[in-house]
């Protein structure tokens, strides 16, 4: 897989549900993969703390909300990138294990581990001969 | 060829060239047309904030090991400099999406005002980074006593 270049390109929701909070609310940059146990969420969350995180799961979707803090810091005088609020949803499919979904936060960067079914795990079929 | 005006009391008109456009926005935000920031097509962001003894330079650095990052500072002029490494996934993995990117990268800003290099510290928290430069002391605001005859 080639990999990616590092870019700045925060992504605002542009037209999102009305949320009560003002301010601009970004979808994070995430990679997902699969591996034959699991499904990896990788997402980059600068600036969250664990109590502002809310990760839920609702019927099939997945949503990450997350909250950021802003930092008082004295007056701005340059500006590059915007700070603001993440929110982001998946759909997963029912082959996800939904009860064994775990996840971790360190250095801006959320881990989630979506471990399969027993169902869908892949399985060898011995052929008999 | 960029040209701004600058000082709008007297109203005259500075000519930059492309090299300065960085400089030009500077001076933009300074005096409050505060433009929503847009894809600059670098890497890190940085974003300038100060305070009356010091600047403050921040950056989302998310996932960056501080062993990955060297910064430096030389007169008013800041590098930073590193490397932004994705773990091993292992093999035998199928991406469904790929959107974090990874790689070298390296930034140099010039500071408003001169920076007490000595002095400077920095700091990596939840992901984000924030470079304290103290000002020298020439840069910092003095006070004036007003004598009373």
């Amino acid at each position: 897989m080639a990999e990616k270049e590092l870019t700045v390109d925060k992504k605002e929701i542009q037209n999102p549900q009305e949320f009560t909070r003002e301010g601009p609310v970004f979808n994070p940059d995430v990679d997902i993969y699969e591996t034959e146990e699991e499904l990896i969420l990788i997402a980059d969350l600068p600036g969250v703390q664990k109590d502002d995180l809310d990760i839920d799961l609702n019927e099939n979707t997945l949503t990450i909300n997350a909250h950021v803090k802003k930092v008082n810091q004295g007056t701005i005088l340059y500006k590059e990138y915007d700070i603001g609020d993440y929110k982001r949803s998946f759909t997963i499919s029912n082959v996800i294990d939904q009860g064994k979904i775990q996840a971790e936060l360190k250095n801006g960067i959320l881990r989630v581990v979506l471990p399969k079914a027993e169902t869908a795990k892949p399985r060898k079929i011995e052929i008999r001969t | 060829m960029a040209y701004t005006t600058i000082f709008k009391p007297t109203n005259r008109i500075y000519q930059y060239d492309l090299l300065q456009n960085e400089m030009n926005r500077l001076f933009d935000n300074f005096f409050g047309s505060q433009k929503r920031s847009r894809g600059i097509g670098v890497f890190p962001a940085l974003n300038v904030y100060q305070d009356s003894d010091n600047v403050f330079v921040t950056a989302e650095l998310p996932g960056i090991d501080v062993k990955d990052l060297e910064i430096n500072v030389e007169g008013d002029t800041l590098h930073i400099k590193g490397e932004r490494k994705l773990p091993e996934t292992g093999k035998n993995v199928r991406y469904h999406r790929q959107e974090r990117g990874s790689g070298q990268f390296s930034r140099t800003i010039h500071l408003p005002f001169p920076v007490n290099t000595e002095k400077v510290s920095a700091e990596m928290k939840l992901g984000v980074l924030t470079i304290s430069l103290p000002k020298a002391d020439e840069a910092k605001p003095r006070k004036i006593n007003i004598k009373t005859a």
